[in-house]
């Protein structure tokens, strides 16, 4: 049996329990939470089943042994890793805390990440190890950033959440800051996805899209009125979501859970994620890096975004210290944090480098 | 947790404002944000690039005209952007960054002192009923009996009771804490920080940074800086082989080996192979694999080293050129190198044919003579299996060398010991502030209506809903009595 065959089980187990999720949601009713928990824990076992499958396959492929054959080397690997986390962090949030409203929220996302992969046909294939990348660091390395990166995701999705139900006044800093970040995200998304089926045929790889047709279907477009068509339809839509998303708050409110208790789960979050990242990024990744180059710090970008990152979440420890900052202002730091993460996950790889490189224009 | 304004009834100098202000949290906020925000900048602009790369950067990011981006990116070099973490800014920024810290720190610290040394001491009744957490329980056996069971329970979840008499009503009072040095965790965690702003200067004034090409069957007593400037090492190093090791058929790099020697005064002093993430230390000064190369116009140099044998089972090693001759031993079958290939494979028809100039793939085509008639062939370096000869006879390739050199990245840097102590200490407060806390916990036992009353009062300075599920077991515990009876 390969792995694959299992990441498509858990992937069609994460959607179900979302449906289940939202059903729990919307009717109160026990047995369909208890299945939908049961289904998410499902998902779980098949996913970590398909983890250690690839891993023995890995492993095997370059003969490294198990500690060096750690299947974490490319977007497909570290996707899947961060979506197991991210389950994992929400499984052990609901039984804490004995509340399900969360799931609604996590377990799309989780279907989404997986669903996304197989869509986007991103290499699957297994790359032997380069020399760099032989070295028993890069275990520890790689798992501890991606359980951290895991743990900020909580905490941005509670950060926001917070924000949701602390503001209703649309002249509020706070409540414009979250509604353009969502109607951001929103856009970004659905921007790459028209830049997606545009551009289908030609687009060579995952990486290829974001660094060749990145919203060259829309704002990048190169005819000037689809390019100012869309910066409108972006304005409309973000004032659209800021005028009437006041309405998501009675939605949270409906929920078991409070603004207490989302403020304590971002902080709670954030003081795992930030000394595993610590530990697990920075100091891990600066061993590695001294062994294998000589260099423990280069300021190369992405040890630098890493720094930014790790930065703004001091910024966030520190915040709540500050007098006025409790509350909305600091749930506001956390959920920028986590856009930092995004970036040193995923931006300095595909952006950066592609401004760096010669070619294209 | 403290916060930053406090009353400031009476004027004060400026050495004491200057001291408020780096001893505060808001300009530890407003720094890591100013090194956030720059470094940002840096990420985006290459560093210690050809202006022109940056230019293009601009254009393409900006969509401005390059003679824009050119006066844009005039600015920023004046600025110091162009190698930003070198900046004189940049570097001001952390050492404002260290003395925020130093003073802040300095500024609590006694403070906390205080808190982690003087022990715990008992409490009044009505402050017990201000800490953070409380219970109370009435049990039904004599204060004395019951002050046993709570000193059993407070034990069970980790505390070591004292006892006072409680100033009030005839009874006990029972306290206790743990984790009083865990409030040092946060400045341990600030502390190493200056640790490792501290082992990173003696690096950057003690050590350096160089690297050296070392081809195949040379020696060299100096390493080279950046710009070509030349740093003794104090020893000659020699590298008497180099090899790139391939996933099985494919050109995918598995290794890269360098078998070095040290010789010091004309001596073998040290014997050792690199590869990445192995390096070579000696007297303080390491050798990392890091790259490797062609020596230019090198094929002269070139040394083809065979490994004869006869069917009988005789065998020689050979060192040959192309174009030299050689004979397998006790035999009168002769070889003649006629080519060499670095990379050789076969196109659609068939043909051999050279893909790459380095040595991904080695081969030499021998001419067979001396048995009458002639045969040819490539013995390729990789493949074993072309090493046997239709005679019996077989030509083992065992290695082409001399042309390649191995690229090394060397480095002296006494401060890293410094910097991984830092990093040690690091995690060490990291754990203590964010998975210890310093908890206290007040329990007074007194008579009440025949039986006992208990009172219970506990604070934690971190995390406190752990505790308070402690707490709660500490009063199930108390509850259930003795062994589960006395209910
Ligand atoms: C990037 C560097 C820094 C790191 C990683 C760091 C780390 C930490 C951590 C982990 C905490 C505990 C936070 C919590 O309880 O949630 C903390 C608290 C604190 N930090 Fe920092 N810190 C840094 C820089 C600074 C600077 C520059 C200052 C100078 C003002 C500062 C002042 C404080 C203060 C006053 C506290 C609170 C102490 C208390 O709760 O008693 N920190 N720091």
């Amino acid at each position: 049996m390969n792995s694959s065959v299992f990441f498509g089980w858990s992937t069609i187990a994460y959607f179900l329990a979302m449906i289940l999720y939202i059903g729990h949601l919307a009717f109160k009713n026990k047995p369909v939470g208890s299945a939908a928990t049961a289904v998410t824990m499902g998902g779980f076992a098949f996913q970590t089943m398909a983890l250690l499958l690839r891993w023995k396959e890995f492993a095997e492929i370059g003969n490294m042994g198990i500690l060096r054959g750690v299947p974490l080397t490319n977007l497909y690997e570290s996707l899947i890793f961060f979506v197991w986390c991210l389950i994992l962090s929400y499984l052990v949030i609901e039984f804490k805390y004995r509340t399900k409203s969360f799931g609604a929220f996590i377990t799309p996302i989780a279907g989404l990440v997986l669903a996304f992969i197989d869509i986007s046909g991103m290499s699957k294939n297994i790359q032997p190890l380069v020399p760099a990348l032989q070295s028993n660091w890069l275990l520890a390395h790689v798992m501890m950033s991606f359980i951290a990166y895991a743990m900020f995701a909580v905490s941005f999705s509670t950060g926001l959440m917070y924000l949701i139900t602390a503001t209703d006044d649309r002249k509020d800093p706070a409540y414009i800051f979250w509604t353009v970040m969502v109607s951001v995200f929103v856009i970004v998304l659905a921007a790459m996805g028209f830049d997606y089926l545009t551009f289908k045929l030609s687009i060579k790889g995952q990486e290829d899209l974001i660094k060749s047709y990145l919203f060259r279907a829309s704002f990048r477009s190169s005819s000037f009125g689809v390019s100012a068509m869309s910066f409108a339809v972006a304005a409309a839509f973000t004032f659209a979501v800021w005028r009437f998303a006041g309405g998501l708050k009675k939605i949270i409110n409906s929920f078991d859970i409070s603004a207490e208790i989302l403020d304590e789960i971002t902080y709670k979050s954030i003081a795992m994620g930030f000394p595993i990242f610590t530990l697990g990024g920075l100091i891990f990744g600066a061993i590695w890096a001294d062994q294998a180059w000589g260099k423990y710090w280069t300021w190369d970008p992405k040890e630098t975004w890493s720094l930014i990152t790790w930065f703004f979440y001091a910024f966030y420890l520190h915040s709540r210290l500050m007098r006025g900052w409790k509350g909305k202002k600091v749930a506001m730091v956390a959920v920028i944090g986590f856009v930092a993460v995004i970036f040193t996950y995923l931006g300095v790889n595909l952006l950066l480098s592609g401004l760096h490189s010669y070619g294209s224009e | 947790m403290e916060n930053d304004k406090k009353p400031v009834p009476t004027p004060k100098n400026l050495t004491d404002r200057i001291w408020d202000l780096f001893a505060s949290v808001k300009l530890a906020v407003v720094i890591f944000s100013f090194i956030a925000l720059t470094s940002i900048v840096g990420t985006i602009l290459e560093q210690n690039a050809e202006p022109e790369k940056n230019i293009k950067i601009l254009v393409k990011m900006f969509h401005v005209s390059h003679d824009t981006a050119h006066s844009v990116y005039g600015v920023l070099e004046r600025l110091g952007f162009s190698d930003m973490y070198h900046a004189w800014w940049f570097v001001s920024l952390l050492l404002l960054f260290a003395a925020n810290l130093i003073i802040c720190s300095l500024d609590r610290l006694p403070r906390v002192w205080k808190l982690v040394r003087e022990p715990i001491r008992p409490m009044s009744a009505d402050l017990i009923e201000k800490t953070s957490i409380k219970r109370s329980i009435a049990l039904k056996g004599k204060p004395a009996q019951a002050k046993e069971l709570v000193q059993a329970a407070l034990r069970e979840i980790g505390f070591k009771p004292k006892e006072a008499a409680a100033e009030e009503a005839a009874g006990t009072q029972l306290y206790a804490e743990t984790g009083n040095y865990s409030r040092l965790g946060v400045y341990i965690t600030h502390l190493s920080i200056l640790v490792i702003l501290a082992g990173a200067i003696i690096g950057l004034f003690f050590g350096f940074n160089a690297f050296l090409n070392l081809p195949e069957g040379e020696t060299s007593s100096v390493a080279y800086k950046d710009r070509g400037k030349e740093i003794p090492l104090g020893f000659d190093l020699r590298c008497d082989n180099f090899e790139v090791a391939y996933y099985n058929d494919s050109d995918m790099p598995k290794a890269y080996k360098s078998w070095l020697s040290v010789y010091k005064n004309g001596k073998k002093v040290k014997e050792q192979t690199i590869v990445v993430n192995d390096p070579l230390t000696f007297e303080g000064i390491t050798f990392y694999q890091s790259s490797f190369g062609l020596v230019p116009n090198g094929q002269d140099r070139g040394i083809i080293i065979l490994r004869v044998k006869s069917a009988a089972g005789q065998s020689q090693d050979i060192q040959a050129k192309v174009g030299d001759t050689f004979t397998i031993p006790g035999t009168a079958v002769q070889g003649r190198i006629a080519d060499f290939s670095p990379a050789l494979s076969l196109d659609q028809a068939g043909k051999p044919f050279t893909y790459d100039e380095h040595l991904k793939n080695p081969a030499v085509f021998i001419e067979f003579s001396g048995t009458g008639q002639t045969t040819t062939g490539w013995i390729l370096k990789r493949y074993p299996q072309t090493w046997n000869l239709p005679s019996g006879d077989r030509v083992e390739f065992l290695d082409y060398w001399g042309i390649e050199y191995t690229g090394m990245q060397v480095r002296k840097d006494p401060g890293v010991g410094i910097v991984y102590l830092g990093c040690i200490i690091m995690a060490v407060g990291l754990f203590m502030s964010f998975f210890m806390s310093h908890r206290r916990i007040w329990v007074s036992v007194s008579e009440d209506k025949g039986g006992s009353k208990i009172i219970v009062g506990a604070s934690a300075h971190r995390n406190r809903a752990s505790f308070e599920h402690k707490v709660d077991k500490l009063v199930a515990i108390l509850s259930a009595g003795p062994k589960g009876g006395n209910k």
